[in-house]
């Protein structure tokens, strides 16, 4: 229980600060320093039961399919790392109060800082590889928020950039290698995987395994040749710099190396991948620090090549380097972090991290200096100090190291570095401290609050205690710390100050003085090194990264390229493709049922839909032409529902095609009214070839259902039509009763698109589009625009139509019709009076709204369904009885009709609004005046003229 | 007649697939409006042929499958919804644009129908080109 709590306490806490900070920043740094203060007081209690050798464990399933589980486990390594987490968290959010400028948003800071710890130390404490996993990228994201905390600095945004990409882009292929290792194993438990290392070594998988997860855990620690991103997320405040970038995060990748030590280290390729790497990072990252001029970028490269030097060790893969490793670890975290916190307050308080405006503070800031100069001997490894002991430890490890039979390689390397070590320490303490008193500086530098050298302070205390009495202050720390790490037992040694003269000791003389020469030569050396071309590590990553970008873009635009008929023809080969594979894959037996005989009517439609069809195909240039083929078609189809039991169908099926064509006509009038030839001819019978093989498949399929019987659930519908819906059109009341959910939403989207035809056009078209579309208008009209034949006509049919709308309506439960029919009858003869008389002279007598129609007969159908609540029945539940009245003798009333009510309302209304939009915008379009009172009777007071409120 | 009515319905189909892919918006609409007759008739025919059985309840008689003709009446309906909308979006395109391609590249190289209108509005109508 209290182990879970410990990653947890920090991840939920995180919401504290950021709550708090209306308090004040004292209340919000204190809130997040008790956060940790009680994971560490967690932690400690646990430190009885660990030092006695027992591994705590807990375990909770999560995705147990995928064999993720909550489960913790705290053994020696584990509990080094956390307490080293939490200590130096508690003293980087000391120092970051006292930091922080008051313009800075503290609470966000803290938010981030304890959301990271908490990432961590579920990092450092996860038994699962997938949990390690999610707390892994976990403390990618959150170093990506700190990092880019001074989201204003361009700096901080790309540092933050290239830290996420690259440690990233190791964490996918981490995901890839802990798998692999979970899989060899058979347990994704880290407990178990460790206790299975001759099986993983064993296994041909083992080398892919070993690659990947080096690849997350070089990524992370910053090794090279990913050692770039280091430096650059230096544009984080210094205390993330100091906490993340020093002391924890970049360690992660180490933890994970010593962490699967006994499961992977010990073989041939572990040593020849991760030694060398290690080596090579150290050396080129101590060289490199020699030369920056920028405080927090030379310890960046300082920390780059300690990295180095721990994984180097790890990699040797012998219990003694794996002892100095845990050993390093533990003092570089005590001096790098003392040095980061020393250099940002040099920063804050000269103004400056420039060592070349820097020199003769010792004077000026005591304190910090003495605290300062403390660290970097440390760090130099000057006797004394505990960077002096694991740098011995390393060179003795290194001493008797042959690297693939050249005996030399590893002890002359590892000397170097330790040279340039000493050179770029000498530099950082000298250039910075010691020297005559400037007067330029930036500030006025003294020596910072208490709150900001205290956590130096306190850092310091170790450095120089376990130098003085390692085994008595870190003995027992170091043992339980490498015990875990080895899995097994220790190998034989004892920290002490003085071993002897061993050849560790002259490597560290040589190391010492070769590196005071090299300090005297750092402006000769540094001269000399700008004649040669220098991999600058940013721009191949930016050039890196801009060339993906343009890749991904080239990509896009040729698959995205824009042609709507590119994309079809995709979509249309992907279907065809997967038809053709779904056919060859099932039985290929010819139906049984029997067929209907072939009239004679039915061949002669036939032969006209296929003359409309193919007429259709090549002459569909000729946009009116294709037009009235197509309603041809249309009325052929209707012709087909009619023979074929389908009145209803029929019926619908005209009506919909009269106001088809209509719309389609008023279209074509704004528009031109042919299709030039887009397409080559080989492209063109390519598009054939495409568009018959998909005709061939549908028409092949719907034959193939045709002549099998098959079962249906239209008997229930039969059955229950007439007591269950109380009408006899089946089609009907499975519209507005068994399926009146669907009818309902249909309605609803009908009267979405009428009103976004209504957005859609406005009719008072910019000049431009006004003077194209005229010019696209025939240049002879017929000489009576409003046909008084027609418009007699037409006035005459409206009652009529409007009675057969009725009519329709009424008896569509029994009967073929209903409330869709009606409706399109109704819209019909409403659209006749504005192709007879004109837009405005129908816009000038129109009475109801088409939108309010719309709304109206949404409203009514919903309210029906609404209604059934009423009586404690589910929504759109019908009802009906018979009732009898004198005369009309008994008749049946349904709630289904109130419902159809309201389809047949948005019908009218969807027809009417979306075909008068488009009549109005012809209006404005023609140029021709129309006559104000087409065919009218005088009456006694005309109708004033008004502009129409709506189409 | 299955053959008849099969046969039918794969050629609306061919023929609205290959009115789609033609470069233009008028023909792409009415390659839709074929598809929908097809769709139509095809979702129809999975109730299979019948004649002379219409779904209206009379006592002692036999019907045609109802359900398929319920879910094509909405389907009906619907589409002329859906036509009527993207003639509008095509209408409205060619309108903005002075173009009615469908393909976005081409479009650039538009006006041909119109000769390039001059004076205060050119350089809106190229922006407007420009947007498509």
């Amino acid at each position: 229980m209290v182990l879970w709590l410990i990653p947890l306490l920090p991840l939920i806490g995180a919401i504290l600060p950021a709550l708090l900070i209306r308090s004040g920043r004292d209340v919000c740094a204190s809130a997040t320093g008790f956060v940790s203060l009680a994971a560490l007081g967690l932690l400690l209690s646990q430190a009885p039961a660990v030092f006695a050798g027992e591994v705590v464990r807990v375990s909770l399933p999560w995705v147990p399919q995928i064999q993720l589980s909550f489960s913790f486990m705290l053994d020696g390594l584990g509990f080094f790392f956390a307490a080293m987490i939490l200590i130096i968290g508690l003293l980087v959010i000391l120092y970051a109060r006292f930091y922080l400028d008051r313009a800075d948003p503290m609470g966000r800071f803290y938010a981030y800082l304890l959301l990271f710890q908490g990432a961590m130390l579920g990092v450092v404490l996860s038994n699962n590889v997938i949990l390690l996993l999610v707390f892994w990228e976990l403390t990618s994201l959150t170093s990506f928020l700190l990092i880019g905390f001074w989201r204003h600095l361009a700096e901080a945004r790309q540092g933050a950039r290239m830290a996420l990409i690259v440690t990233g882009g190791g964490g996918l292929a981490l995901i890839g290698g802990l798998l692999l290792l979970g899989n060899i194993a058979g347990s994704y438990e880290i407990s178990e995987i460790l206790a299975r290392g001759d099986l993983i070594k064993a296994s041909p998988l083992y080398l892919p395994a070993l690659v990947l997860i080096l690849l997350g855990a070089f990524t992370k620690s910053a090794q090279f040749p990913f050692h770039f991103w280091l430096p650059h997320a230096m544009a984080a405040p210094t205390p993330v710099s100091a906490y993340l970038h020093s002391a924890t995060m970049v360690k992660a990748g180490i933890f994970l190396l010593a962490r699967l030590w006994p499961a992977l280290a010990g073989t041939e390729a572990w040593f020849l991948i991760v030694a060398p790497v290690g080596l090579a990072t150290m050396v080129i990252g101590a060289w490199i620090a020699n030369f920056r001029t920028d405080l927090k970028s030379l310890l960046a490269f300082s920390t780059v090549s300690h990295l180095g030097l721990i994984t180097m060790l790890l990699g040797l893969g012998t219990k003694m380097a794996a002892v100095a490793a845990v050993f390093h670890i533990l003092n570089h975290a005590t001096f790098k972090a003392a040095l980061f916190l020393s250099a940002g307050i040099v920063d804050h308080e000269a103004g400056t991290r420039d060592v070349r405006r820097l020199g003769g503070l010792a004077g000026l800031m005591p304190i910090t200096a003495t605290l300062a100069m403390l660290a970097t001997a440390s760090m130099a490894g000057v006797p004394l100090f505990n960077g002096f002991l694991s740098k011995e430890m390393m060179l003795e490890e290194a001493a008797h190291t042959s690297y693939a039979g050249i005996t030399w390689l590893f002890p002359v390397l590892a000397t170097v570095g330790a040279l340039l070590s000493v050179a770029y320490c000498a530099r950082f303490a000298i250039r910075t401290f010691l020297g005559p008193v400037r007067h330029d500086y930036p500030h006025h530098p003294h020596d910072p609050p208490v709150g900001m050298w205290l956590p130096v302070a306190l850092l310091i205390v170790p450095v120089i205690a376990i130098g003085l009495f390692p085994g008595a202050v870190a003995g027992a720390l170091v043992a339980l710390t490498a015990g875990a790490v080895i899995g097994g037992p220790l190998p034989d040694y004892y920290l002490a100050l003085w071993h002897g003269l061993t050849p560790a000791l002259v490597m560290s003389v040589l190391a010492f003085a070769g590196g005071a020469v090299f300090f005297l030569t750092q402006a000769r050396v540094d001269a000399l090194r700008r004649h040669f071309p220098r991999p600058e590590a940013r721009d191949m990553f930016e050039a890196a990264s801009n060339a993906v970008v343009l890749a991904a873009r080239r990509l896009t635009a040729w698959v995205h390229d824009g042609s709507l008929a590119f994309y079809l023809r995709v979509i249309l080969a992907v279907l065809i493709a997967a038809g053709i594979f779904a056919m060859a894959s099932a039985p290929h037996a010819a139906g049984t049922r029997a067929m209907l005989p072939v009239t004679l009517p039915a061949l002669v439609a036939w032969l006209a839909l296929v003359v409309a069809c193919l007429a259709t195909m090549m002459r569909h240039s000729d946009r009116l032409l294709a037009l009235i083929l197509t309603s041809v078609v249309g009325l052929i189809v209707a012709l087909g529902f009619v023979q074929f039991s389908a009145p209803d169908l029929a019926l619908t099926q005209v009506s919909v095609d009269v106001v088809t064509t209509i719309l389609m006509l008023l279209a074509l009038n704004l528009l031109p009214k042919t299709s030039p030839r887009e397409f080559s001819l080989p492209a063109r019978w390519r598009d054939g070839a495409l568009a018959g093989i998909g005709g061939l498949g549908i028409g092949g399929l719907a034959y193939a259902v045709m002549t099998r019987d098959g079962t249906s659930i239209a008997d229930y519908f039969l059955a229950q039509s007439k007591p269950g819906g109380g009408g006899t059109n089946v089609v009907n009341v499975i519209l507005v009763d068994f399926r009146g959910y669907d009818t309902f939403a249909e309605i609803i989207v009908l009267g979405i698109a009428a009103v976004a035809i209504f957005a859609l056009l406005d009719p008072k078209l910019p000049a431009g589009a006004l003077r194209r579309v005229r010019a696209l208008q025939p240049k002879v009209e017929s000489g009576d625009v409003h046909p008084p034949m027609l418009v007699v006509a037409a006035r005459a049919m409206l009652p009529l139509a409007l009675a057969v709308g009725v009519f329709i309506f009424l008896r569509g439960h029994n009967q073929p019709g209903g409330g869709f029919i009606a409706g399109l009858v109704v819209a019909i003869a409403l659209m006749l009076q504005y192709i007879a008389s004109g837009y405005r002279w129908v816009a000038d007598r129109k009475r109801l709204d088409s939108q309010a129609m719309i709304g109206a007969g949404i409203g009514i159908a919903g309210l029906t369904g609404i209604a059934a609540w009423a009586f404690g029945l589910p929504f759109l539940t019908s009802n009906f009885g018979y009732f009898t009245l004198p005369v009309v003798g008994t008749f049946e009333l349904a709630s289904a009709l109130l419902f159809d009510l309201g389809v047949f309302l948005t019908v009218v209304g969807v027809m009417v609004l979306s075909l008068a939009q488009l009549s109005r915008v012809g209006q404005h379009v023609d140029p021709l005046p129309t006559p104000e009172q087409p065919m009218d009777l005088p009456l006694a007071a005309p109708p004033p003229y008004h502009q129409p409120r709506e189409a | 007649m299955e053959i008849l009515v099969a046969s039918a319905i794969g050629l609306m189909t061919a023929t609205g697939l290959f009115l789609i892919l033609q470069g233009r918006s008028f023909p792409v609409i009415v390659g839709l409006t074929f598809l929908s007759y097809a769709v139509n008739a095809f979702l129809f025919a999975m109730g299979r042929l019948t004649v002379d059985l219409p779904p209206i309840i009379t006592p002692g008689a036999a019907y045609t499958d109802p359900l398929p003709q319920a879910l094509v009446l909405t389907a009906i309906v619907i589409s002329f919804g859906m036509t009527a909308l993207i003639v509008v979006l095509g209408l409205r395109g060619f309108l903005e644009t002075g173009s009615d391609r469908t393909d976005l590249s081409l479009a650039d190289a538009a006006e041909e129908h119109v000769p390039a209108p001059e004076g205060e509005d050119a350089g809106r109508e190229r922006g407007g080109a420009a947007r498509a």
